[in-house]
């Protein structure tokens, strides 16, 4: 294949190397359109069979009439809560916190069960988004895997037993102040759960505090002590920059406070009609991410040279002292493209160190930053949203030294998981078994809770009080949406049992913490405060000022540059879909097709086309990576775009104690990550082993023939000719057509999808599934191309494989009005609704599967076998009772949440009004933090929806066939510097 | 050669196949007929409650309106079933001491639910709501029968497609004015076509038949 890929040249936007290259395993994919099984009817034998079994199914339809609908009982209320309409949902506010940072959700609660996450508008980190990891806790909430009793060395124990024991054992320390007590948490951002951490060492000032989470921002914070010799949180406005420059910030994705980034990023990049201001991208990174694929101009480097890039662009943009050292000419040439416009842009520019990074390169953004005269405007610093910002890495080597030192004798490991991800040189397994007591908090009984003599079920943040902070400062409080579904506990019944006031519930310790601050800030009425608070999911004036800080001497402190370095370089990365293993047991999240690779239930070891070349590699090839003395295996898998001579691994897999979903998943990396070496490591050596692990990716499924399904082009294009768009392949005339027309005069459903918003991120993926019931199928069924998925985000590259530009484009049903799949349902399964939905009716479908054969968007998934859980209690909470659960047998696909419709329908009717124009939100829009699904009545010229149909962008998807499909999109746009003569891709043949 | 068969085989054989079509269709039409008989639908078969109750007491003996219990019929999707508070409501005083009433008192002491047996049992995969066809007009009584006349409930329609269609395709024939729709003992005017009619109108019902408007 590789050697295809040098000779042939491919076609101008691509979806994998294989399609590039054409060959013929991709073509024999192809061919089949339902992978396995679906030439069955060309085979004599196949159709007999198949003849058949539809005979029999006929017959079974008809008798199937003729059952009963089995004895149901009515359960009513005793005594019915306040507030609770039977069969109306109510939306509690909370909070999820993830890396020291919180964002506000609204929680939709069906009688009592929490069913749906979605973001609360009010929220600064939120806006009324979520990413996909908020979107999934819902299952999370309800996972059977959780742990569900305490026990104490595999024993099992009460509660109060467990407090008895830990009572005694802190009793006798408080007589010696403490010593030898730890409690190891994660990042803290709880204002509550650091009072009471900070309360019980004031009362015992020989115990100490330690934090450690692998994805932990040491580096964020080591830069800006080296920045301002104090630790600061820095957020960006990047509505308001024009240019902005990623030092390797995911900003889009995996960094914290995405969300947010995401809606303004989308907001400077939105053009409309006359409107053509966009905002300007460059990114430097290792590894592709959804902020390199929103790039205009993207530079792949090794790990090591991201400094020599940041020290350059110091020197550019004037920052004093500052020097630059030994680059490439293609980053020679984008350091000075990119200098001059954000020289250009004083004020109004950005640069943005991710947190993979070393604390220079952190350092440099500040001084470049300060140097351009951006802070303030686009770079906001203020207090960190974590209660007591620390050296983690220290922190838990300290630890460990103390524990083998024999100098710890109770521990408390509050929430996360260091038995699994603590970095491998520091030997935390070892160290915790010195431990006289031990005691694991946590939502599964892991490979932490196997190493501690005490596990206690944790409570999920949908089952207890506290409180959360989000970067800008702003204090959500964190409401039980439902009582403990496994007796858990949260960190603070467990400290509470060890201060004064034990049996204290977590409910009243928020409570004490605000009534001190209400009472400080001169709130009389605390109650009114409270459930304002509590309602809101915001408590007023906790909003943070920002911070005056004074920029040192950066170039003098961050020193020399380190020297170059040969050789192949790795990079660590958390997962996209489940971070650094945390949420590895939520089969929603391994099931989400991961960005670019769309490889679902399995990490890889990525690694470059030029790379792979050089070194005979290809996808699903068994490999050995040796780091130093270390070891891990995994298979390989080409990613365009990844920088050359390096290797990319993500975190979270290869679990042992995860849960049913997580174990012997994927390949363990942390044994490569060591305390020195948490993002990047060097000297890295790659071995073949000689054998394959077949991968479930879903990028070749549901090819798209090479037709202008991606539309993307440049500001400068635009502002040119408005109309290139359409030029690409015009719409046949609306006349054209043999069909009955269905524009009614009532409401006709349309959505329209802005590509030039939208960053991949897969929010809407989980969003979909948690809002439509949507089944995980498992690796192998994946692997089939049997993915449940009705919204699936589509990438597409163009240019060379080394240095592609990327493109996401999310695709569900298209509700055509000519619908292809209509006509060819034998028994009217699939028909159109009076205002233009493709409805789908499952008691009518038999399976023939034809409406999926001839839908040209491939979209229709079908349930080949029995994919719902049917019967695991807890999981059954958890769906949305909206919405049927699906049978096997049956096809799906998006409804445009019809559900959503209905109600708002039935609402507004009932009101005597019409249905206003954003009443009706489908899930995969209101989760979206770019804006970029906008849902509505395309009958109302007025509407968002009709707008965004009429700008000059706008295009239907395969609209050559006069489907006319409902959906639309807005065509994407790259705002390119005419200094590096157009898209980073063509740039390597200039 | 002489004949394999007997000339009379050529009446068999047309007798059996003729009888074959007749079989098939008649057990075709046997199915057809089963499936929306009284047998499947369970139509006018009175259920066993947990607890005696009768609507007949309650609504033509003690003139309760229907959303005394029913309180959600209006705004919600769900009519509601009354908790068991609102039987304790009036019984802890009336009948406070009745052997029949156990059961409630039970639920009631013990925080624990009354089992009723559902009457008006829809697929899951339909999903009706009642507020909406309230706000329209549609009576109580159009669906759930003269509850007034029932000591123990049954359902006096199918509850079939078939049904349901009927209305949504020609509401005019069963729409009420607004104000009469919790009216028991309602009966419709001679003239009701053109009443419903006017109603549909000014009620501005839709004639929804499309696959979403129930089933999603």
């Amino acid at each position: 294949m590789t050697a295809r890929l040098k000779t042939v040249s491919g076609p101008d936007y691509w979806r994998s190397l294989e399609e590039l290259a054409d060959t013929d395993t991709f073509r024999a994919f192809l061919h089949r359109e339902f992978p396995e099984q679906a030439s069955e009817f060309t085979d004599p034998v196949g159709r007999r069979r198949f003849l058949r079994v539809m005979g029999a199914s006929l017959a079974l339809a008809g008798v199937s009439a003729c059952t009963k609908q089995p004895a149901e009982t009515i359960l009513p209320y005793v005594t019915p809560p306040e507030e609770i309409v039977p069969g109306q949902p109510l939306f509690f506010a909370t909070a999820i916190s993830r890396c020291g940072a919180a964002t506000g959700l609204l929680v939709e609660s069906h009688e009592g069960r929490p069913t749906k996450i979605e973001g609360n508008p009010e929220h600064p980190s939120s806006l009324g988004a979520t990413d996909l990891f908020a979107q999934a806790s819902i299952l999370g909430l309800y996972d059977p895997d959780r742990s569900q009793t305490l026990t104490h060395k595999g024993d099992i124990r009460t509660w109060s037993a467990f407090l008895d024991a830990l009572r005694a054992v802190g009793l006798a320390k408080t007589a010696v102040k403490g010593a030898g007590l730890r409690i190891l948490t994660e990042t803290v951002d709880s204002p509550t759960l650091a009072r009471q951490i900070q309360d019980l060492l004031a009362a015992m000032p020989a115990a100490r505090w330690h934090q450690f989470e692998p994805a932990c921002r040491d580096n964020m914070r080591a830069g800006s002590r080296l920045a301002f010799g104090t630790t600061v949180g820095t957020q960006y406005q990047l509505d308001k920059a024009r240019v902005i420059l990623s030092l390797d910030g995911d900003f889009l994705g995996t960094m914290p406070g995405a969300v947010r980034y995401t809606r303004d990023f989308s907001t400077g990049r939105r053009v409309r009609g006359s409107d053509t201001e966009m905002s300007r991208l460059f990114v430097v990174e290792t590894t592709p991410s959804n902020t390199g694929a929103k790039a205009d101009h993207r530079l792949a480097v090794k790990p090591s040279e991201i400094e020599a890039v940041a020290r350059a662009l110091a020197v550019v943009t004037g920052v004093a002292g500052a020097e630059a050292g030994e680059l490439s000419e293609a980053a020679r040439r984008f350091v000075s493209a990119a200098g001059a416009d954000l020289v250009g842009h004083r004020g109004a520019s950005v640069v943005i160190a991710g947190d993979e990074q070393p604390a220079p390169v952190h350092a440099l953004a500040h001084a470049i930053n300060a140097a351009l005269g951006n802070v303030g405007t686009t770079v906001v610093y203020s207090e960190t949203a974590e209660a007591e910002p620390i050296d983690q890495v220290a922190s838990l080597r300290e630890l460990v030294a103390d524990m083998n030192a024999g100098k710890v004798d109770l521990l408390l490991i509050l929430g996360g998981n260091p038995g699994y991800d603590a970095p491998a040189d520091l030997g935390f397994a070892q160290a915790v078994s010195k431990v006289a007591f031990s005691v694991h908090l946590g939502l599964y009984a892991d490979e932490t809770s196997a190493l501690c003599q005490w596990h206690v079920p944790a409570a999920h943040f949908l089952e207890m009080w506290s409180d959360a902070r989000a970067q800008d400062g702003t204090v959500s409080i964190v409401q039980p949406l439902i009582a403990p579904l496994y007796g858990g506990r949260s960190a603070h019944d467990v400290l509470g049992a060890l201060s004064d006031t034990p049996g204290r519930s977590a409910y009243e310790l928020v409570r004490d913490t605000w009534r001190v601050q209400a009472a400080a800030t001169g709130i009389l009425d605390f109650e009114a405060f409270w459930r304002k608070s509590v309602h809101d999911g915001i408590v007023p004036g906790t909003r943070r000022d920002p911070k005056a800080v004074t920029i040192g001497d950066v170039c003098a402190n961050i020193g020399t540059p380190p020297p170059r370095t040969e050789g192949l370089e790795l990079t660590f990365r958390v997962d996209p879909t489940i971070h650094d293993g945390r949420f590895a047991n939520n089969g929603w999240l391994q099931e989400t097709p991961k960005p670019f690779t769309k490889l679902t239930w399995d990490n890889t070891v990525l690694v470059a086309p030029a790379t792979a070349r050089r070194l005979g590699l290809q996808n699903e090839e068994l490999v050995e990576l040796t780091v130093g003395e270390r070891t891990v295996r995994g298979p390989v898998w080409v990613l365009p775009g990844q920088a050359d001579d390096t290797v990319t691994v993500h975190l979270g897999y290869g679990r042992t104690r995860g849960g049913r979903v997580a174990n012997g998943v994927g390949f363990d990396v942390y044994p490569l990550r060591t305390s020195l070496a948490m993002w990047a490591a060097t000297g890295v050596r790659l071995a073949k082993v000689g054998r394959r692990l077949p991968l479930a990716s879903t990028q070749l499924h549901h090819g798209l023939e090479g037709r202008a399904l991606i539309r993307a082009g440049s500001v400068e294009q635009y502002r040119k000719d408005p109309g290139f768009v359409h030029a690409m392949e015009p719409d046949p005339a609306r006349t054209l057509t043999m069909y009955q027309p269905h524009e009614g005069t009532g409401y006709a459903w349309g959505m329209a999808v802005d590509l030039n918003a939208c960053t991949g991120c897969n929010a809407c993926v989980v969003a979909c599934t948690a809002e439509n019931n949507v089944p995980v199928v498992g690796k192998e069924q994946v692997a089939r191309g049997r993915e449940m998925h009705w919204l699936r985000v589509d990438t597409y590259y163009k240019g060379s494989e080394d240095a592609p530009e990327a493109y996401h484009q999310p695709v569900m049903c298209q509700h055509c009005e000519h619908a292809p799949c209509e006509v060819v349902c034998p028994v009217a399964a699939t028909v159109h609704s009076d205002e233009g939905l493709n409805d789908m009716v499952y008691n009518r479908c038999v399976g023939t599967r034809y409406c999926s054969n001839n839908c040209p968007y491939k979209v229709r998934r079908f349930n080949f076998l029995l994919y719902q859980d049917w019967d695991t209690p807890s999981l059954k909470l958890g769906r949305n009772p909206d919405v049927s659960v699906r049978s096997r047998g049956v096809m799906e696909k998006c409804t445009y949440c019809v559900q959503r419709i209905n109600r708002a329908k039935i609402e507004s009717r009932m009101e005597g009004r019409d249905v206003r124009d954003g009443e009706i939100v489908t899930a995969c829009q209101q989760t979206c933090p770019a804006e970029a699904i906008v849902f509505g009545n395309i009958n109302d010229p007025e509407s968002r929806v009709s707008r965004l149909r009429a700008e000059a962008l706008s295009y239907s998807l395969i609209g050559e066939l006069n489907t006319r499909p409902r959906t639309t999109y807005l065509a994407a746009l790259k705002n390119t510097n005419p200094a590096l003569g157009g898209p980073a891709g063509d740039e390597e043949h200039g | 050669m002489s004949q394999v068969f007997h000339p009379s085989a050529n009446g068999i054989a047309r007798i059996t196949l003729f009888a074959a079509i007749v079989v098939v269709a008649a057990s075709g039409l046997i199915v057809y007929e089963l499936g929306k008989s009284a047998y499947v639908t369970r139509q006018g078969e009175a259920r066993q409650q947990p607890v005696q109750f009768s609507h007949a007491r309650h609504v033509a003996g003690n003139g309760l309106d229907c959303r005394y219990c029913h309180t959600t019929a209006e705004r919600s999707g769900v009519a509601g079933i009354p908790p068991t508070k609102t039987c304790i409501n009036c019984h802890s005083q009336i009948l406070a001491q009745s052997e029949y009433l156990e059961i409630v008192r039970a639920s009631y002491r013990t925080d624990t639910s009354i089992p009723w047996v559902r009457v008006h049992d829809l697929p899951d995969f339909v999903y009706f709501d009642h507020g909406i066809h309230v706000n329209k007009g549609v009576g109580c009584t159009t669906c759930h029968g003269e509850v007034d006349k029932m000591p123990l409930m049954w359902t006096v329609q199918s509850l079939q497609m078939e049904w349901c269609l009927d209305c949504h395709r020609s509401p005019e024939k069963y729409v009420r004015p607004r104000d009469a729709v919790f009216q028991v003992n309602y009966q419709p005017p001679a003239d009701q076509l053109a009443l419903g009619r006017r109603l549909v109108e000014e009620y501005r019902i839709q004639r929804a038949t499309s696959c979403s408007t129930c089933h999603r």
